[in-house]
């Protein structure tokens, strides 16, 4: 079982963490002073939810500090999904992966904070609240950008075709996927997928974008198992930097 | 001055305080009000309901400590404020611990914490009553003229816990504290 719950908190804390880092790249290249801070905030947001998660590995499972966990392993050991080491694009695909990202995060811990890992459900209960204001962010601007001009709609829908395959890798399922259900850790990739969809279409189609309809096959998979795309470890390099100057240093 | 004796409502989330003042620990909660939140400096902690429980018991003082958001850089060096405070009145031993059985909720701020977060130009957060929509922080009044005339500029503000708004009847930019 702790090796399930184990799995599970490293997803979840790898692909914030990756996440962050990337929206933090939009500081002082946000398309308005508004959502420069915007991005900025969310992954500050995102960051805090990363050592939240890691904190839980270092006190329930005897796993190293936030610091050592976050900057001393190597690219085979992150669990984040390659959705989240994609390079930030264009504001579109920036905007785009925030919103589909964030609606899943959301839908996580809203089923989190019923998990039966006690210290899970407490942290989640706590995260679901502040994730409110990331999907409304993303909802406005989705809808903002989607119903704009010509070039802003079509600029959306192609950020959506080209985020939708690595979204759905949000949700490659683990090989503990069964032991966390049954023991009602969570209640499974394929579920929460499930109600994504049914969070984000409506959402979409108001914004008049189209979901792809995409083969199984073209699902980007891989990350959970530690299999990445050339962009996670320039980024890993990038931000244990810092750390390997200064091991000390507060982040 | 903050009544420390209101009863915690139905929900856990939504205690208001949940520590009754008394003689043992009265002078503990008065160093606590004198602990200001960095970010907006008139208000305690106290004030921004951080302190679920205070017992205190010769020179031994323990505080349970509830952080605002759960990214808040502040939240260590409040701790550490808080610890310092404590040994600063002459406690010897200091004990700080986070309160892990409940969440901060905007609805933890106090009265006398929501006028001064008006008084500091900051509007209080709008009561929200379980899931946050957007309708409810669009038109929020505005801290100078008092208008809802206003629109919400972003979700994001300065820091975490603020958004940024403007006034058409006063033509001002402002900010308000998040509802959480
Ligand atoms: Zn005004």
């Amino acid at each position: 079982m702790n090796e399930a719950i184990k799995d599970l908190l490293y997803r979840m804390a790898d692909d914030e963490l990756i996440i962050g880092h990337r929206n933090s790249e939009w500081t002082g290249l946000g398309p308005i002073l508004e959502e420069d801070i915007a991005f900025s905030s969310i992954a500050q947001d995102q960051i805090g939810h990363a050592v939240a998660n890691y904190t839980l590995l270092n006190e329930h499972f005897g796993e190293p500090v936030p610091d050592v966990i976050a900057f001393s392993r190597n690219e085979k050991e992150f669990r984040c999904s390659q959705f989240v080491e994609l390079p930030i694009g264009d504001y579109a695909f920036s905007l785009m992966r925030h919103f589909l990202f964030d609606h899943a995060e959301s839908l996580r811990y809203a089923r989190l904070s019923d998990s039966s890992f006690a210290p899970l459900a407490a942290l989640a209960k706590k995260i679901k609240g502040e994730l409110k204001y990331h999907t409304l962010h993303a909802d406005l601007w989705v809808k903002k950008l989607g119903m704009g001009t010509e070039e802003s709609h079509a600029r959306m829908q192609t950020a959506l075709n080209e985020a939708f395959p690595y979204a759905l890798g949000i949700f490659e399922p683990s090989k503990y996927e069964e032991e966390l259900v049954a023991e009602k850790i969570a209640i499974g990739e394929t579920a929460l997928q499930t109600e994504w969809l049914d969070v984000i279409s409506p959402l979409l189609q108001r914004a008049n974008l189209t979901l792809p309809k995409l083969p199984i096959k073209e699902r980007v998979y891989g990350g959970r198992q530690g299999y990445h795309t050339e962009y996670l470890q320039p980024l890993l390099d990038e931000m244990t930097e810092v750390y390997r100057l200064d091991p000390a240093a507060t982040w | 001055m903050v009544n420390l004796s209101t009863p915690s409502a139905a929900s856990n989330d939504r205690a208001v305080f949940d520590a009754p003042r008394n003689d043992s620990n009265h002078k503990a909660f008065s160093v606590l009000e004198t602990v200001m939140d960095p970010e907006i400096p008139t208000l305690s902690v106290m004030d921004l309901g951080m302190i679920t429980n205070v017992a205190v018991s010769d020179n031994t003082v323990s505080v349970r400590f509830l952080p605002t958001f759960v990214a808040c850089p502040a939240t260590s060096y409040i701790r550490n404020n808080i610890e310092e405070a404590l040994h600063h009145a002459g406690f010897k031993s200091v004990q700080v611990d986070l309160e892990t059985e409940m969440n901060w909720t905007s609805a933890r701020i106090s009265e006398l914490g929501r006028k001064k977060l008006e008084a500091f130009g900051l509007g209080a957060p709008v009561a929200i009553d379980g899931v946050l929509d957007f309708a409810q922080i669009e038109h929020v009044a505005c801290p100078h003229c008092g208008s809802t005339n206003t629109e919400l500029r972003s979700m994001f503000g300065s820091t975490l816990c603020r958004s940024i708004h403007y006034c058409n009847d006063c033509k001002q930019g402002f900010e308000r504290f998040k509802p959480l």
